[in-house]
């Protein structure tokens, strides 16, 4: 057991799967001798040679279409888009075709790879480089999506996606690259599309993702003690597939929901979620389900305006405080 | 790698044999069957029996024989949705192909890609893609598997002239020529985007052997209507790749007879062009060039019925296929066959 960062996990994560399995291979820009731009992948190109960890041109779509040519005949290549936002300059490759390609050949293509990425906000780099888009992956079917809030979780669902046989899109969150976590010794499997209870409770459940779930966390600590509101926090980790089962037992035992949601307003991952409840525990409910959300807007990068729009630790204390206790 | 050639320079002397006899039949009975397919592709869509859209590629058969025949087992191809041709060139089915179009169950994939996504793993052909240019760095990551694995297939990316304005063009180039990659690509120039000219919307005269400078590229511009010219071109290219020299782009100058797609009648060409290639049409070259090369009537014409009945019992068995069942509406769209998101 050792005290790792985020950072650190993520570079860990790949080094474990590339010793593991000699298909392995990583691409993506200034991945390399440079380390990434995060710092996430130092000491990769040191142990694997240039052979397995490629720098590439400024060339999104040339990464992910290489990354799937590569996964379809045979390698199992992880790529690495700088910032999630620039996902839309190749989101064609997410969009149309590796999750399309098993489906309209009718099974005689697989596309097993993942697409690592540096997403959310709370950094200050202005509207451009700091959007959680996890949601945009999400409503396209044929990939995976995963966004883990721990190193811990950095390593094992890395471990998962780069052995699970579809694309996954893996939304590292920026502003967690320097937290720490305890993680333990040697090999690390987690498995996709599972749900973590974080925090148990009784009054009401809090789904949270990414940069949201220490502040879920932090807002129940504060619940509890000023409020007296026990709060169960769970960490939904996989948007795809998506651990339904949890949470419809938390709220099937709290009765209340609350989703905290990085992502703007319209179609964040929580509607769905919400939806879901509506559809099958309407019954169990005590009360409106209520989603805390950033608002429909750009973010912004000056940092008190940004701090602003992103749910805070505060502002799912205040929320769930009102909406419980009147 | 062979020299460039010019699409207006004459043809080589026909007594050079480096082709030889067998491969010539093999060139033929390929843009003959192609022909013939695509001719019964369009008269299938006027019965309705075909749905959706169709891009045929009726006059520009010699650049799909070429390529199939100098390409070895293994090879791969990435075609557009104008990839009829390309997939029956590597050995593809005539019921496999028109079932497809036809959206039956006996179709390459069962009825669940349609014509612009023909794919047949066991031929080679990993994919027809229908976003432009997308499928320009996909076959840059299947040279990379090649060349990281050190196994000596080539993959060999198709794509029409309106592809080269299209950044992914440009990234693929770029991206296989810094990696010196074993891959070909191959623009087939048949004067037209969609409908729009591509010489009004293009900065240079040749759209892409005249960007291979900027990828430190060799400047190729082939007749893409000799089969003999493409055959050539295609493995002198093939056998770089396979070599460790790097990718090749060779701009095949054709012409396609029939609009974009089923819904265009082409109007918008100036009258007495399609005239002027038809005089080119490529089959009717090869089968000149046959005769002179001294093969017998009977063998062309033993061909050419084979074809058609070839033709006829594809279309029969394709109508005689009824439609897919059911389940697969939500099969394989993840790794366990279905469809599961949730649990």
């Amino acid at each position: 057991m050792a005290e790792l960062t985020y950072r650190d996990a993520v570079a860990r994560g790949i080094a474990q799967e590339m010793e593991r399995d000699e298909r392995v291979v990583f691409l993506g820009e200034d991945i390399g001798k440079a380390g990434g731009v995060f710092k996430t992948t130092v000491g990769l190109y040191e142990k694997f040679g240039p052979r397995r960890v490629r720098d590439t041109p400024i060339s999104e779509q040339a990464i992910l279409g290489a990354a799937m040519g590569a996964a379809m005949t045979g390698l199992r290549p992880i790529a690495e888009i700088m910032f999630a936002d620039f996902l839309a300059v190749c989101f064609d490759y997410v969009a149309n075709e590796m999750s399309k390609l098993r489906y309209m050949s009718n099974g005689q293509l697989a596309c097993p790879l993942v697409i690592r990425t540096g997403n959310g906000g709370g950094v200050r780099f202005g509207a451009q480089h700091s959007q959680a888009v996890e949601n945009w992956t999400m409503m396209i079917p044929g990939v995976k999506v995963v966004a883990p809030s721990s190193p811990v979780d950095v390593i094992g669902l890395m471990a998962a996606a780069v052995r699970d046989p579809d694309p996954v899109i893996f939304h590292e969150h920026k502003a967690l690259y320097a937290i720490k976590g305890e993680v333990p010794d040697g090999e690390i499997l987690d498995k996709l599309g599972t749900a973590k209870i974080l925090r148990p409770g009784r009054d009401c459940t809090i789904v949270a993702l990414a940069l949201m779930v220490p502040r879920a966390l932090a807002a129940a600590e504060i619940l509890r003690q000023e409020h007296g509101v026990d709060a169960e926090v769970i960490d939904v980790r996989s948007l795809v597939p998506l651990d339904t089962q949890t949470i419809l037992a938390s709220v099937a035992k709290t009765g209340r929901l609350f989703t905290v949601e990085e992502n703007p307003r319209l179609c964040g991952w929580g509607a769905e979620i919400v939806s879901i409840v509506a559809d099958e525990a309407f019954w169990d409910l005590d009360g409106p389900i209520v989603r805390i959300t950033t608002p429909h807007i750009p973010l912004p990068a000056a940092d008190h305006l940004e701090d602003l729009a992103l749910p805070s630790t505060s502002r799912i204390v205040d929320k769930v405080h009102r909406v419980l206790n009147g | 790698m062979a020299s460039a050639k010019d699409a207006t320079a004459p043809n080589e002397s026909l007594a050079n044999d480096d082709i030889g006899l067998d491969r010539r039949l093999e060139l033929f009975r390929l843009q003959v069957e192609i022909r013939d397919c695509e001719k019964r592709a369009f008269d299938l869509f006027l019965q309705n029996l075909i749905k959706g859209t169709s891009h045929l590629s009726i006059g520009q058969e010699a650049v799909a024989a070429g390529f199939g025949v100098a390409m070895r087992k293994g090879d791969k191809s990435f075609c557009t949705y104008r990839g009829h041709a390309h997939t029956l060139a590597r050995g593809a089915s005539m019921e496999g192909m028109l079932g497809e179009l036809m959206l039956r169950d006996i179709g390459l994939m069962r009825g669940k890609g349609g014509s612009m996504h023909l794919t047949s793993v066991e031929h080679g052909v990993l994919g027809s893609y229908a976003i432009i240019g997308a499928h320009l760095p996909i076959a840059c990551g299947s040279a990379w598997r090649a060349q990281y694995l050190g196994e000596k297939d080539v993959s060999v990316c198709f794509f029409g002239d309106g592809t080269t304005n299209i950044g992914a063009f440009h990234e693929a180039l770029n991206f296989a020529a810094v990696w010196k990659l074993p891959v070909v690509f191959v623009c087939e120039n048949n004067l037209y985007m969609e409908y729009t000219p591509i010489s009004e919307v293009t900065a240079v005269k040749h759209p892409a052997a005249d960007r291979a400078a900027a990828y430190g590229l060799e400047r190729i511009v082939v007749d893409g209507n000799d089969a003999d010219v493409v055959y050539r071109i295609a493995l002198a290219a093939l056998e770089m790749a396979r070599n460790g020299g790097g990718p090749s782009l060779i701009e095949c100058l054709t012409y396609r007879h029939s609009g974009h797609s089923r819904a265009d009648p082409a109007k918008y060409r100036p009258p007495g062009e399609l005239e002027e290639w038809l005089k080119r049409d490529p089959v009717v070259i090869y089968r000149e060039r046959l005769r002179e090369f001294g093969v017998k009537q009977e063998t062309i014409d033993a061909v050419e019925a084979e074809s058609k009945r070839k033709v006829e019992a594809a279309t029969e068995a394709c109508k005689a296929s009824p439609q897919a069942p059911v389940e697969l509406l939500t099969a394989d769209v993840y790794a366990d066959g279905g469809w599961a998101w949730r649990n």
